[in-house]
């Protein structure tokens, strides 16, 4: 179909500092005991879009998160993987990879992910009205832990950041305005051009961006070319898009035109403009084809691209792994109302070793090979690989990850703890972030914090 | 002078009543009044003068046909001849150059080990340097592709080459009791008429008249009469036997399947009953239509008929939830809930691996009414066949020919599914089509690709756009200073003739006439009182007022239908009858590859259905909602039709490429110019 994807992979995340590290990078952190990239990746090698560019920050994540590419997913997908600078933003690591663009469109998906909205549906209507770019908006997810009131007001305190303040026409098809990041807190400001050419505009802040793009690939090389102080798709590549949507100046001067016109005279062009009149007088325009006509009705010199946006029904699950918060929920979801979103392979491996009394309760994960003594009780959890549980163990709304030891007595909730941690006796934790390695000494109780390894 | 009024009446009674008729005014057998004559062209002493009094009421004398080599001729042969690839053609000008690189690590990288990524110093050509040191790729996991068969087999496209000249043959000798019935007649008919040297002679597709001395005046009489005597009747009686006798008079009506077998035992043809021979009658020649058959969903299917529907449904790429609630009368034609078509067929997005990207696109664009209007339908389809044809490479072990052919059905059906086609859209497939069929086996690919894109580049330009200023020059004569021309919907022939008009200075009104659901004179009067046009707008409602001023009507059309049926954009029929009964010469602007063999009486059995919902709702309007709820209702039939039949009685004229004729001549260029344009 012409299109080219890019994942965006990420490496270390600074949002989500316990949990990552430079041996887990944050395409690697696993998501109900599989990596987050995985969703992304089955996502797409279920519609079919099978050679995939995935652009990983850092030499080191990029060998890790290749190596398990490959041995995941050889003979399924044709992926390819660029290392590129860390802190570059999304926009520079594309602008890295940019000549290796060739396609007409290229699909833009971010790698953390977690959606069961169908790419094909946003390529689709980025094909439809032959859009610079396209947008997938979703509703903002339901957050918080469902069961946890205490934490409930400092979440959302946190999460106001992931907030957009988004602009739709009144037909819901094109973006006329968006502010992300920093911008919500100011005042908004809106191009009174586009206001007086739509007529009308929605403010929308219930919607959420979901980093997935379709982008005209002309268009978006050349805005990294010109424009290279850009640094995140997101806060300056689509804003400025949107923005300049109705005097896009040096956007599309470089339209395929020169391809096409050489080979005949001049009748041949008359002919172009007949057929590109027919075809246009047969469509219903839109505003932007109305701006950019003349009062007699030529159409004139002023250029237009437009913005579409994909606004996924609220029916459909999709989530970014961009906050500890949103590494919860996701979980949480994963295993409980969206876990079609797991492929069957992965759900449960061997059955692991309960001790005798031990309760499982529903929407839990357990991985293959790990142990569990007695009379523990495990609700609304994650267990990994290989995890060794004594017994009189609590586990509630928690995540453990891979080869994590856990004394006799503990009491986790709401906490995640990655992997080769050992909690040793009567470890009590709640809503704490172990990093990996670390080791909890007996007896210590823990409230709301984040333990990590000092770095060496 | 006799043997056209006999044709009527033999025709006129019961068939004709089906549509929408209204009895013919008394007065207008008689002697038509000065009015209706005046406007269009003085009567002229002319033998046409004897046409004036023809109970048909067209007061319009025929331009003369021009004979057969227009553009036409240097187009075949320029086609057929097209060996050497074309020099203004490139197709091939861009090439996607991998970097090597990627191919060396691609190879030496096995599971399992250290990923080991590609540190090479070289730049890729043509790059653009960037502040951001540009990252290599590395190829981490690869899908196996089991190596394909790179020859072409041989033996396939001698066999090709056998079995053609063969079908040609046998096809051309048939000829069928009830062609020769009907030649008969003619012949009897066209001897009381003209008395002059008339010599008829067989062909493959129906009757086909070579005349020596005739007048053009009273061949194009004869013909008419030989049309509306037969086929409307044997259309008539298939309809009448119910759903597979119809089905089966589609098939022949649109001609398109005609059996190889079949063609291929003339001895037996003799024997066969009227049934068949009128399947024959229409026959083409066209050998690779099995394929088609096979993927594609009949055009014409009836939709009533459940077991086809369900076949249909396990093909259909677009998942289609048939609406409910239908009008009786219309079951026989698709119709589906829209909204959920949409949705699902962009979900499916990439998944559809054999269809274009182009072809999907302009689905969708289809589908979501972005594009609507014969012409920008056909242009936009046969663009993006034109893109698809350019990717297009053969497969190994088969040949161009069959292949592309199936390539192109399946598209076709694709499209079908996204939204029915026009009439004119089917003309253009045919054409294409054949173009393939007609190949010369020896081109090579890149040869037969570039031909083909030629041809269709042609087809665009001659069919459409040259022949639409063919129009305009032609209808610009019928506008004088102080016209009121009333126009219905937005059709882009009458736009042109419209700003050309303006553009010559002359002096005249507009009213544009619209309706709901669609208002597409909306975006008519946009462009029009942007060009300063003094413009009138009103609803179809209150056509009847406003006729009493206007002095000539401009209508576009669809398909106009070989007894002069135009078929367009519902609502035309009630405009030219009101036109009609007001006195008002009403001019169908039509290019002549819109027209179609068929025959149709009424707007019943070929229609389109639209969604129902755009009548029930009115848009920007959320307090009219009296229908909220109801619409599921079992005693609720919502019906919005697409298109309707205006029957040739309240058409003047006919403005075409060919020059100005009355309805009754549409036959004529059919048989004439067809041929020449688009099957041969």
């Amino acid at each position: 179909m012409d299109f080219q994807v890019v994942v965006l992979a990420g490496g270390n995340s600074k949002n989500l500092t316990p949990l990552v590290s430079k041996e887990l990078p944050k395409p690697l952190l696993p998501v109900a005991n599989c990596p987050v990239l995985h969703y992304v990746l089955h996502q797409l090698e279920q519609s079919n879009l099978k050679d995939l560019i995935v652009v990983v920050e850092g030499e080191d994540a990029a060998l890790l998160v290749g190596a398990w590419i490959s041995g995941t997913f050889i003979d399924r997908l044709h992926v390819e993987i660029a290392a590129v600078p860390e802190d570059i933003g999304t926009a520079g690591a594309l602008r890295a990879i940019s000549h290796h663009l060739t396609a007409k469109d290229i699909l833009v998906v971010s790698g953390d992910l977690v959606s069961d909205v169908p790419p094909g549906a946003l390529a689709a209507t980025h094909r439809r009205h032959d859009a610079a770019v396209t947008t997938m908006l979703c509703s903002i997810p339901v957050s918080g832990p469902l069961e946890s009131g205490s934490s409930g007001g400092k979440d959302k305190a946190k999460k106001l950041g992931r907030y957009n303040i988004i602009g739709l026409d009144p037909s819901k098809q094109f973006l006329l305005h968006i502010a992300t990041g920093a911008e919500i807190e100011k005042d908004a400001r809106i191009s009174k051009r586009i206001l007086h050419a739509v007529g009308q505009m929605e403010m929308r802040s219930d919607l959420m961006d979901a980093h997935m793009y379709a982008f005209k690939r002309s268009i978006l090389q050349e805005v990294l070319d010109i424009k290279d102080t850009f640094q995140s798709l997101k806060e300056d590549v689509l804003p400025y898009l949107v923005r300049s949507q109705l005097k896009s100046e040096a956007l599309l001067n470089r339209t395929p035109q020169g391809e096409e016109n050489s080979n005949e005279k001049v009748s041949s062009q008359n002919n172009q403009a007949f057929i590109s009149r027919i075809l246009a007088n047969a469509s219903t325009p839109s505003f932007h084809g109305l701006y950019s006509e003349n009062p007699d009705g030529s159409s004139s010199t002023r250029k237009t691209h437009k913005c579409c946006v994909y606004i996924a029904s609220s029916s459909s699950y999709c989530v970014r792994l961009n906050s500890i918060q949103a590494f919860m929920d996701i979980n949480r979801d994963v295993t409980g109302d969206a876990d079609h979103l797991l492929s069957p392979n992965n759900i449960i491996g061997p059955s692991p070793k309960l001790g005798t009394k031990t309760t499982v309760g529903p929407n839990c994960r357990l991985g293959e090979g790990s142990e569990m003594g007695d009379k523990c009780q495990v609700k609304r959890s994650i267990i990994g690989r290989h995890c060794r549980i004594g017994s009189h163990v609590k586990v509630v709304n928690s995540v453990v990850m891979n080869h994590v030891t856990i004394g006799d007595g503990c009491i986790i909730q709401g906490s995640v703890i990655c992997s080769n941690v050992q909690l040793q006796e009567r470890v009590v934790l709640k809503d704490c972030q172990v990093g990996a390695g670390f080791v909890v000494t007996a007896g210590s109780e823990y409230k709301a914090e984040s333990l990590a390894k000092k770095e060496k | 002078m006799d043997p056209r009024r006999t044709a009527r009446t033999v025709s006129d009674p019961k068939v004709r009543q089906v549509g929408f008729f209204t009895p013919a005014p008394p007065e207008r057998s008689i002697s038509d009044p000065p009015r209706f004559q005046d406007p269009i062209q003085p009567p002229s002493p002319s033998p046409t003068q004897v046409n004036d009094h023809s109970p048909s009421g067209n007061s319009l004398s025929p331009v003369m046909i021009p004979p057969a080599h227009h553009h036409s001729d240097n187009f075949l042969r320029t086609a057929l001849q097209a060996t050497s690839p074309p020099k203004a053609f490139s197709y091939s000008a861009k090439t996607v150059t991998i970097p090597p690189e990627n191919e060396d690590v691609a190879s030496s990288f096995s599971p399992g080990r250290k990923v080991v990524s590609a540190k090479s110093p070289s730049s890729f050509p043509g790059v653009k340097a960037s502040s951001v040191p540009a990252s290599e790729l590395t190829t981490v996991s690869v899908v196996n592709l089991p190596p394909g068969i790179s020859e072409k087999a041989g033996g396939a496209s001698v066999e090709v080459q056998n079995d053609r000249p063969v079908s040609a043959k046998t096809l051309k000798e048939k000829t069928s009791k009830a062609e020769r019935r009907a030649l008969q007649e003619a012949q009897r008919a066209a001897k009381a008429a003209a008395k002059g040297t008339c010599c008829l002679c067989y062909s493959d597709s129906g009757v086909s008249v070579g005349y020596g001395y005739v007048p053009s005046m009273v061949y194009l009489v004869y013909f008419t009469f030989v049309l509306n005597n037969f086929v409307p009747v044997d259309h008539y009686v298939f309809l009448a036997e119910g759903t597979k006798a119809s089905s089966a008079a589609s098939m022949v009506v649109t001609s398109a399947n005609t059996k190889p077998s079949k063609a291929a035992k003339p001895s037996s043809q003799k024997n066969d009953g009227s049934q068949v021979a009128a399947s024959e009658k229409k026959g083409g020649d066209r050998a690779p239509e099995k394929d088609r058959k096979k993927d594609a969903p009949h055009p014409r299917m009836q939709y009533d008929d459940k077991s086809r529907v369900e076949k249909a449904k396990k093909r259909a790429v677009v998942k289609q939830t048939e609406a409910r609630n239908r009008v009786e009368l219309f079951r026989h034609l698709p119709q589906y809930e829209h909204g959920t078509q949409l949705p699902d067929l962009e979900t499916k997005f990439f998944e559809l691996n054999p269809m274009h990207p182009a072809v999907y696109k302009v689905g969708l664009q289809y589908l979501s009414g972005d594009i609507r209007g014969g012409n920008a339908r056909c242009i936009a389809m046969f663009q993006a066949f034109k893109e698809a044809i350019k990717d297009y490479s053969t497969p190994p072990e088969k040949t161009l020919i069959r292949d592309l052919t199936a390539r192109i059905s399946s598209y076709v059906s694709f499209l079908i599914e996204c939204r029915p086609l026009s009439i004119s859209m089917g003309n253009a497939i045919k054409f294409l089509k054949n173009r393939i069929a007609k190949l010369p086996l020896a081109l090579s690919e890149s040869e037969a690709k570039s031909t083909l894109m030629l041809d269709i580049d042609r087809f665009i330009n001659e069919k459409i756009i040259l022949s639409e200023k063919v129009i305009v020059k032609h209808a610009v004569t019928k506008i004088r200073d102080g016209d009121v021309l009333l126009t219905y919907g937005a059709s882009s022939v009458v736009e042109m003739i419209l700003l050309h008009a303006h553009e010559l200075g002359k002096h005249f009104r507009v009213v544009v006439v619209d309706s709901r659901p669609k208002l597409e004179g909306q975006l008519l009067l946009r462009r029009l009182v942007r060009k300063g046009l003094s413009c009138t707008y009103t609803h179809v409602n209150a056509v009847s007022c406003i006729m009493q001023d206007v002095t000539r009507v401009f209508l576009g059309a669809s398909s106009v239908l070989s007894n002069g049926t135009v078929y367009s954009r519902v609502g035309t029929a009630c405009v030219a009858m009101v036109a009609h009964a007001f006195r008002v010469p009403v001019l169908v602007c039509c290019e002549a590859y819109k027209f179609h063999e068929r025959v149709q009486l009424d707007s019943i059995c070929f229609n389109e259905l639209g969604n129902p919902d755009a009548i029930s709702k009115v848009q920007g309007r959320e307090e009219i909602n009296y229908l909220d709820g109801l619409v599921n209702q079992e005693n609720l039939q919502l019906l919005n039709l697409i298109y309707d039949a205006t029957p040739s009685d309240y058409v003047s004229m006919v403005i075409t490429d060919y020059g100005m004729i009355p309805p009754t001549s549409v036959p004529v260029i059919v048989r004439e110019y067809r041929r020449d344009h688009l099957w041969s």
